[in-house]
């Protein structure tokens, strides 16, 4: 078990995914960085759709009351265990009433805390990925125990694996194709937004990232239609939402461009003010 | 079954948006969800499909060439004439109408000129056609509101309705299946459960299924949350033909 001494800004248990329920309106969810999440099995060797702890830019304390190993991988939100600096996308062994704290961010916003055998908590519709309306809770909550299988090799030195990319972080060209109603734009439009940089708005959570800058829009709504992970939609007013993981699964604004599925990971570890451009593929 | 002429787009790179004239029927709606079912048996579990008033979502697990996957699944379109129709089941929701559940039933009254009675009784005498499931987990997008009672929905969104609420929004109704902020006008209030993910089947109701809603008393409201909550209450359902 690991015990939530502090919560952090938002920490959630995520995996790949819950698939199969979305014509029920239930959003697949899953890890934000897919990338990073996957890295982070990967180094356990874990099964590829183990849970994982999802946390955001503060990062939360824990304590172990088990023996186990983790790996950390995606944003550097500088690790700590028992107070001492750790690395980044490494092995550590953790022994019963360690902590596990962090400091602060060096880059990205979204770190992923893996566990050997992969965090146990309830497995609800397929997946164990927290959202609202759909789970109990959509984030662990302070004094929270959570369950995972400890381990009983005896420690061994920390080691170190392949380096992340870092191309993954400081990339700020978001890859997209054109959304169904792309062709609905006018040239001027088109042609703005491969042209404009946009900002990344203070409304960005796991549902959607909105822009601030306005492309300037005359496009009705359409007939509430379908909309996936990483669409992009244009709103009467000219803003642009993002989709992001925990998306709603049908919307009725315009879709005019979809991100590859490497870009909603990309998008994932930006945050307030950060800047990005669209670059068709 | 007629066939559509159908519009194919890439939509990412591992799903093609299927598209069906840009209107709202029973028919295209018959035809979307022949095609999804027909595409899921076909690909056994392999892809994922999810359906809207006019158009189908088909996502596959891996990136896909979109011209190959284009004219693999029209194909299998093009040999649906040959399928039967499929059978869909009319739920009966009981909604209790009273003022305490129905919170802007008064309002309605003066703004639509109509007694509540009346209110009730129209929304009640319909069976509506479930279009598609979306925007929360459970919310129904239902079809056949009397027009007699569209209202549009508020400017400015509650900050909290009850889960069950039932309202109207423009020209459809629906149930909160859970407690959210929402610009609907409430009129009512269910206490069966749309959602519950914790149920084998957390959505009873499929797209393509009608429901029906029936007026209740405050005391069987209750008596029927009781058995809800104790999961010992069968909802009354009839199949459809049409």
């Amino acid at each position: 078990m690991i015990e939530v001494i502090k919560t952090g800004l938002f920490s959630s248990i995520q995996d790949k995914g819950r698939f199969g329920f979305e014509n029920f309106g239930v959003p697949i969810s899953g890890s934000m960085d897919q990338f990073s999440y996957a890295h982070s099995n990967k180094l356990l060797n874990n099964k590829d759709n183990d849970a994982v702890l999802e946390i955001t830019m503060t990062g939360p304390e824990l304590k172990f009351h088990e023996k186990t190993k983790i790996c950390i991988t995606g944003a550097d939100i500088s690790p700590k265990l028992n107070n001492k600096s750790i690395g980044l996308n490494f092995i550590h062994f953790v022994e019963k009433g360690d902590v596990l704290s962090f400091g602060k961010i060096k880059y990205g916003i979204r770190s992923y805390i893996g566990i050997k055998g992969g965090f146990l908590t309830t497995d609800v519709m397929g997946s164990r990925s927290m959202c609202l309306n759909v789970t109990n809770s959509f984030r662990i909550k302070k004094g929270e125990f959570l369950k995972f299988k400890p381990i009983t090799e005896i420690k061994k030195n920390s080691y170190v694996s392949e380096i992340e990319n870092f191309d993954h972080f400081k990339n700020f060209k978001i890859k997209v194709y054109k959304g169904p109603e792309f062709n609905k734009l006018s040239e001027n439009q088109k042609n703005k937004i491969f042209k404009k940089e946009f900002t990344i708005s203070n409304y960005n959570n796991r549902m959607a990232y909105q822009l601030n800058e306005i492309l300037e829009n005359k496009l009705k709504p359409i007939i509430s239609s379908l909309v996936m992970q990483g669409t992009v939609q244009l709103t009467p007013s000219g803003k642009l939402i993002i989709l992001m993981r925990d998306n709603q699964t049908c919307g009725g604004y315009p879709r005019i461009l979809q991100l590859s599925e490497s870009s909603i990971n990309t998008l994932s570890q930006k945050y307030y003010g950060n800047k990005i451009m669209f670059e068709i593929i | 079954m007629n066939l559509y002429n159908l519009k194919y787009k890439m939509f990412g790179e591992r799903s093609i948006l299927i598209e069906w004239p840009q209107e709202i029927n029973n028919n295209i709606l018959q035809n979307i969800l022949s095609f999804k079912n027909e595409l899921k048996k076909i690909y056994c579990g392999k892809i994922y499909a999810k359906n809207s008033y006019n158009s189908l979502l088909v996502s596959f697990p891996n990136k896909i060439n979109t011209s190959n996957t284009i004219f693999k699944i029209d194909s299998i379109y093009k040999k649906l004439k040959y399928v039967k129709k499929q059978i869909y089941k009319c739920w009966e929701i009981p909604v209790c109408y009273e003022i305490e559940f129905g919170k802007d039933l008064i309002f309605l009254k003066k703004q639509l000129s109509i007694d509540i009675d009346e209110i009730i009784l129209l929304h009640t005498s319909n069976e509506y056609k479930v279009f598609n499931i979306g925007f929360l987990p459970g919310f129904l997008y239902l079809g056949g509101l009397n027009k007699k009672i569209h209202y549009p929905r508020k400017n400015k969104p509650d900050l909290y309705i009850e889960k069950g609420s039932v309202g109207i929004g423009g020209g459809q109704t629906g149930i909160y299946p859970n407690e959210s902020p929402g610009g609907w006008n409430i009129i009512g209030k269910t206490p069966i459960e749309l959602f519950n993910s914790e149920k084998k089947r957390p959505c009873f109701i499929n797209p393509g299924d009608n429901i029906k809603f029936t007026p209740i008393s405050k005391k069987k409201f209750s008596l029927i949350k009781n058995l809800v909550e104790a999961d010992e209450y069968k909802i009354k359902k009839t199949m459809i033909n049409d």
